[in-house]
């Protein structure tokens, strides 16, 4: 690459210019895509109103439109996450108390990257630099349960009502969950080494990442996590169009209503061993939303296949005993189905 | 000769960055003796919790996604 075109790239310029463009033309494109699928459907050789046309004009047009709000959405939080560390977060949690200190760690949660490899290290520093358990806990929670990409899609696909109400539920359950595995005093549950360990400490650096770092850690998130997730989000999306065209609504409704009382406890366990991530798992629940499936019942699944996940759990067993993952899946599990109740009381 | 070590589980990033610590002190001419740490209690001792981390000569210059090519080298030449 000559100096030119890498000087070109580096310039804020050039990639506010560049993101203005991107943007006009994403909208343009997204305004059709409604269009577009009904216009390809009628074009097929398949009666017009049929299950299938319906289930194909399903998957046509919300494809390209998960893709689109994905790649939006993973772009805004990959920039707005140059500006927290882990390394930061930690040094703002140590020494706060329980109480305020599980609802900023839930809250930090939200923003702080990690990737999954780095879930044991994270926990190790944060306890061996003295963040409490239970604060590390809402940490642990809260990070993977309101991710960008769940909130961000549920926002677009299912409305802002219950992308905000997840957002605040989500962060409850994190909040309160780690408050009471923190009244518990398990830090005897930990493993050994862990609890011998002392952080050694860091220098952190004073920020100096520019508008064009962000803009490009922007950039790499998309091309990562879209890379990453679009096999999940066109599986989710076909069955999600096979459940819009085919499955009898009164069959759902009378299955995952909200009138069932055993179908938040159902959801919930049948979400723990499910591994999905939200990608998969939202177009799914925008179909079954519209099919009559209760909104408790649906957030509960939710958080119980994002938050729960057996390949997290055996990452944890490194540093938990048994006991207390089971005693942290037997908490989390508690508020979710509180929540799920909750919703289906006040939204039936 | 410096002392580098790469801090990481062995997820694919951290093998990325080991490899580019390795292939931008090849370039520059610098020697090299690069050390991977996957022990979960050493890492910690570091005091770095988002993997990859890199410590040349015992100070940690970098933690967390993979390091940019121009910091490497700078941190090389320091």
């Amino acid at each position: 690459m000559t100096t030119q075109a890498l000087g070109f790239r580096r310039s804020p310029v050039a990639w506010i210019g560049g993101i203005a463009v991107a943007i006009v033309a994403w909208f343009a494109i997204y305004r059709q895509l409604e269009d577009f699928s009904r216009a390809a459907v009628a074009r097929m050789p398949i009666p017009q109103g049929s299950a299938l046309a319906s289930s194909i004009e399903f998957f046509l047009y919300d494809t390209p439109k998960v893709l689109m709000l994905l790649a939006l959405v993973v772009f805004t939080m990959g920039v707005v996450r140059t500006f927290f560390s882990p390394e930061h977060t930690r040094a703002m949690l140590a020494g706060k108390r329980e109480g305020l200190g599980n609802i900023a760690a839930a809250g930090l949660g939200v923003f702080t990257p990690f990737c999954s490899c780095s879930a044991v290290p994270l926990f190790v520093g944060f306890v061996s630099a003295g963040v409490p358990l239970g604060v590390t806990f809402s940490f642990l929670i809260a990070a993977p349960m309101i991710n960008e990409v769940a909130l961000g899609l549920l926002f677009a696909l299912v409305g802002w009502r219950v992308a905000l109400t997840y957002l605040a539920f989500g962060l409850a359950v994190a909040i309160v969950s780690g408050w009471v595995i923190g009244r518990l005093h398990l830090e005897g549950w930990l493993e050994e080494w862990v609890r011998d360990v002392r952080a050694g400490d860091i220098d952190l650096q004073p920020d100096q990442t520019s508008w064009v770092d962000r803009f490009e850690a922007g950039w790499n998130a998309v091309k990562e996590i879209v890379g990453k997730v679009w096999y999940w989000i066109i599986a989710g999306i076909a069955a999600g169009a096979f459940i819009h065209g085919y499955v009898p609504a009164e069959l759902l409704s009378w299955i995952m209503g909200a009138d069932a009382w055993w179908s938040v406890p159902a959801a919930v366990a049948l979400g723990i061993p499910m591994y999905s991530n939200a990608a998969g798992i939202i177009p799914v629940v925008e179909a079954l939303l519209g099919k009559g499936m209760a909104l408790g019942t649906v957030l509960a699944f939710m958080m119980s296949v994002i938050a729960l996940s057996l390949p997290e759990m055996i990452i944890l067993r490194k540093v938990l005993s048994l006991k207390l993952i089971a005693v942290f899946v037997a908490v989390v599990a508690c508020g979710i189905l509180a929540v799920g109740f909750l919703f289906n009381a006040l939204f039936s | 000769m410096k002392d580098i070590k790469v801090l990481g589980p062995g997820c694919a990033r951290c093998k990325t960055t080991e490899e580019m610590v390795k292939a931008e002190a090849a370039k520059l001419g610098i020697e090299v003796a690069v050390e991977k740490i996957t022990d979960y209690e050493a890492i910690a001792k570091f005091g770095v919790i988002s993997t990859p981390g890199i410590v040349i000569d015992g100070k940690v210059v970098h933690a967390g996604g993979l390091p940019k090519t121009d910091d490497l080298q700078r941190w090389l030449q320091a």
